[in-house]
């Protein structure tokens, strides 16, 4: 019986989870309309590896604001970019990079102007120990080396592609990953030796991979623009949520996770 | 032909079914710029991912008719303990979503998988981010198809026509491949058609296991995606459209050559 | 003359046993006859090996065969819907078994030619099996499984997929070919007309087992269980013979010019019997009540069935039956003359 009900429960919570996610709930207009108070749901299009950071961010928000819903949506920058511009319902939208951004504002579906509100760097991770002694981006030519890039269209493949024309380098990669999540289950797996991520990745996956530093990460440091939403349904719940993202208790937040303060 | 009157109930759920299936076309279509459709199949870049797509889902295919041919004909004319489940595990791959499956053929024959290491161990042979791993990847996906569209087949024909080949004088093995195989050939040929359909629009799997290399291991859907990715939806709808034009071609020209009834 | 096929088959299917043994000499065609269900056609997938045998003995030419697969045993088979290979043209199907004998291409269709020839579809060999008639399709059939020159060649209702008219020319042309053919020949049939013009032997199997086999003479002569009688249309009792009396049930007996003692059989044509609206009397010494069971047509008479102490099929002409107002329920006298019946033995 006892089974039956923990199955139940979190059957439960799965639908209420299912209808939350669907977004098309919302009935009251007048959401957020009165000045000081924020209340209603908020989504919040996120690039992927702001995934850990803005869960927590999202939550403290929440507290910070009762009455409110945060609702993300984390997927690669150019796709998130593409599904706003064919009109998914979407409040905010953080990227990557200002490029991503820039094909939002310049389809004109932004709402005032966009702000960085962190950096990241990209690092070199490598399987824990560092098998092929892996030091700085010259090790990545080695013919022993399988290397793992980001696809040039997402962020981290551009700033990868910056990092080693700085370095004067010529890698070749096995494979060109769609996000940097994937790049990075490669090396988690076995399958290449290195992957160009980002940092706060790196950190994130501390347990199965090591980062290592290199010098021409400074050549290609991420902005990480944040804008607002022409066709929000919560305007001020955006703003409320843009502007608790650069206070310190989200700078915090990020910055432990291996971002760096514009 | 009696040409009767569609009973409504039919006639309705029909109609939208086929809205159904082929409003998004139109929508594709309706996307799509017409004129710089040649100049797109001119670039490097597409004919390289046509044509690995081609060559990877029709190898895919022989490597499925190798296979699945006899395994079909196992469950169909041996009686072994373990059958059902056997066929019931054969049908794992069409339930498994094409990026576990990926997953799945990493941990398998992956550098570190449990078949893999013992691959690099003793050949060297590593197939992620080959092109023998994107025939891999979509053998697996596609294989299915073909295994149950033959074993239907090889239900559906009349055993005793084996028989009566045996009282001939005729070996098992002769009379697989003298009179089974030509009395399925119709099914063999519809389960090779879903196969290679199948193979040929395989993504998940693919660039999980495979990666994304263009010219190695980018094949059209991938360079689909990848173009989607980068912002460039036109693009993508271009791409796509190439590889709805081309398969349909070539289905259709093979239909009137060895897909009708003998 | 000794047998090239010695025989005995058992074989099991759940409740259902078979076993039955079977000699043919060479050049001789014997048919197996039975009823739906007998064991017929087991014993025929048996022979050909595409049943096992759970006891018994298969020996063909002197060579112990009972273990050999059916591509290793030098039999012919047509089948009863003649399975063709529907891909092959009619050349092809022939010159299949030849092939697979290890012959070349050139002999294997000089051998499938000549069959096609003697079955008189020489113009037709380059047709597929959909193109032929069912007629055309059996002479297919036929030259297929001769044209592996076996020594047993297997038919299983070779006709029965015909219809009536080619059936009859059919009949005579395969009687030709069976007569010529050097070795041993088993036709499995459930149609006594088949099994009389192409055998030289009966062999009669119910539920498994042999109830009578000889020559057709014999057998139409001499029936020794129901379904043999039905099949050659006589009434059949079986009693206990005192001279020329045959005593059937308790207090009924009949008479017969033929004297038997002991176990007996008393066997008469249905025409033999003749009906009375009242006990008739003059010489019939075997006459009985019955009451009318049913009546239907038969060819241009009647067929009558009645109860009474025996039930007994009276075939009479519609004019005889004008006046006897036959309905169900009716009672009429049976009278049956005992020159017109046959009495022997039962055991043997």
């Amino acid at each position: 019986m006892k089974t039956l009900r923990t199955v139940a429960a979190g059957l439960a919570a799965l639908i209420a989870f299912g209808l939350a996610g669907c977004g098309g709930e919302r009935t009251d207009n007048d959401t957020g309309d009165r000045a000081g108070t924020v209340t209603g749901p908020i989504t919040v299009f996120a690039a992927a590896s702001l995934t850990e950071s803005f869960t927590t961010i999202g939550k403290q928000f929440e507290a910070a604001h009762p009455g409110t819903t945060v609702t993300f949506n984390f997927a690669g920058s150019s796709a998130l970019a593409t599904q706003i511009n064919e009109g998914a319902p979407a409040d905010v939208f953080a990227s990557a990079s200002p490029k991503n951004l820039a094909v939002v504002v310049d389809a004109g579906n932004s709402e005032g102007r966009p702000t960085t509100f962190v950096k990241n760097q990209l690092v070199i991770a490598v399987a824990k120990g560092n098998p092929k002694g892996v030091a700085g981006l010259a090790g990545l030519t080695e013919p022993d080396v399988k290397v793992a890039l980001c696809a040039e269209a997402v962020p981290c493949g551009a700033a990868a592609k910056a990092a080693i024309e700085a370095a004067g380098v010529k890698v070749t990669p096995v494979t060109l990953e769609q996000d940097v999540k994937a790049a990075l289950a490669k090396v988690k797996l076995g399958e290449v030796d290195a992957a160009l991520v980002y940092r706060t990745d790196a950190k994130a996956a501390a347990a199965d991979v090591d980062a290592v530093e290199f010098p021409e990460s400074a050549k290609a440091i991420n902005d990480y623009p944040i804008v607002a939403l022409k066709n929000a349904k919560n305007g001020a719940g955006a703003q409320a949520f843009i502007a608790y993202v650069s206070s310190p208790e989200a700078t915090k937040v990020l910055t432990e996770a291996g971002f760096q303060a514009p | 032909m009696r040409t009767a009157r569609v009973p409504v109930p039919l006639l309705l759920p029909a109609g939208l079914g086929l809205i159904f299936l082929l409003l998004p076309l139109a929508g594709l279509l309706a996307r799509t710029p017409w004129s710089t459709l040649p100049a797109r199949l001119a670039e490097p870049r597409v004919v390289e991912a046509l044509r690995l797509s081609l060559l990877t889902s029709t190898l895919a295919t022989v490597l499925c008719l190798v296979l699945g041919v006899p395994l079909a004909w196992m469950l169909a004319r041996v009686s072994f303990p373990g059958r059902r489940l056997v066929r019931a595990l054969i049908t794992v791959p069409l339930v498994l979503p094409p990026v576990v499956g990926g997953i799945a053929l990493l941990l398998a024959l992956g550098r570190r998988g449990l078949a893999g290491q013992w691959l690099d161990a003793t050949f060297g042979i590593t197939l992620p981010f080959t092109t023998a791993g994107v025939v891999i990847a979509e053998s697996f996906v596609a294989l299915p198809f073909l295994v149950i569209a033959v074993e239907g087949a090889l239900r559906g024909a009349d055993s005793r026509f084996e028989e009566a080949a045996a009282t001939l004088g005729s070996t098992r093995w002769t009379t697989f491949t003298h009179v089974t195989l030509p009395l399925v050939a119709p099914g063999i040929a519809a389960g090779a058609v879903l196969c290679w359909a199948r193979a040929l629009g395989e993504f998940g799997a693919t660039i999980t296991f495979a990666g994304n290399y263009p010219g190695i291991t980018q094949t059209m859907p991938l360079a689909v995606y990848q173009t989607m990715e980068s912002g460039d939806l036109e693009g993508a709808v271009v791409l796509s459209l190439i590889l709805l034009v081309v398969s349909v071609a070539i289905l259709a020209g093979l239909r009137d050559r060895w897909l009708t009834a003998p | 003359m000794t047998a090239l096929l010695d025989a005995r088959l058992v074989v099991r299917r759940g409740t259902f046993l078979l076993d039955i043994e079977l000699r043919i000499a060479p050049g001789e065609t014997v048919a197996l006859l039975g009823p739906n269900g007998a064991g017929k056609t087991t014993a025929l997938r048996a022979l050909a090996g595409l049943a096992a045998l759970d006891d018994g003995h298969l020996r063909l030419d002197g060579r112990d065969i009972r273990d050999d697969p059916p591509e290793r045993r030098p039999i012919g088979v047509v089948f009863q819907d003649y399975l063709l290979f529907p891909h092959l043209t009619a050349r092809d199907n022939v010159a299949f078994g030849p092939r697979r004998q290890g012959q070349d291409r050139k002999q294997a269709y000089g051998v499938a030619d000549r069959w096609l020839d003697r079955v008189g579809l020489a113009d037709h060999g380059r047709r597929k099996p959909r193109h032929l008639s069912g007629g055309q399709a059996q002479r297919v059939a036929l030259a297929r499984a001769l044209a592996v020159d076996p020594t047993l060649l297997l038919l299983d209702e070779p006709l029965a997929a015909l219809d009536a008219r080619t059936r009859l020319e059919t009949r005579g042309e395969l009687r030709r070919h069976l007569s010529a053919h050097p070795g041993a020949t088993l036709l499995v049939t459930h149609d006594p007309l088949d099994a009389l013009v192409l055998a030289d032997r009966l062999v009669i199997v119910e539920q498994g087992r042999v109830v009578q086999e000889g020559d057709a003479a014999t057998i139409t002569a001499r029936p020794r269980t129901d379904y043999v009688a039905r099949l050659v249309g006589l009434n059949l009792y079986r009693g206990h013979g005192d001279g020329h009396t045959v005593t059937i049930t308790d207090g009924f007996a009949l008479t017969s010019t033929d004297s038997v003692d002991g176990d007996a059989f008393v066997a008469f044509p249905p025409a033999a019997v003749a009906l009375h609206p009242a006990r008739p009397d003059g010489s019939p010494r075997n006459t009985w009540p019955a009451v009318l069971a049913d009546v239907q047509r038969h060819g241009d008479n009647l067929r009558v069935r009645l109860d009474g102490p025996i039930s007994v099929a009276a075939d009479i002409t519609p004019a005889a039956a004008a006046h006897l107002h036959l309905e169900p329920g009716r009672e009429l006298w049976v009278a049956v003359k005992a020159a017109e019946t046959r009495a022997y033995p039962g055991d043997g």
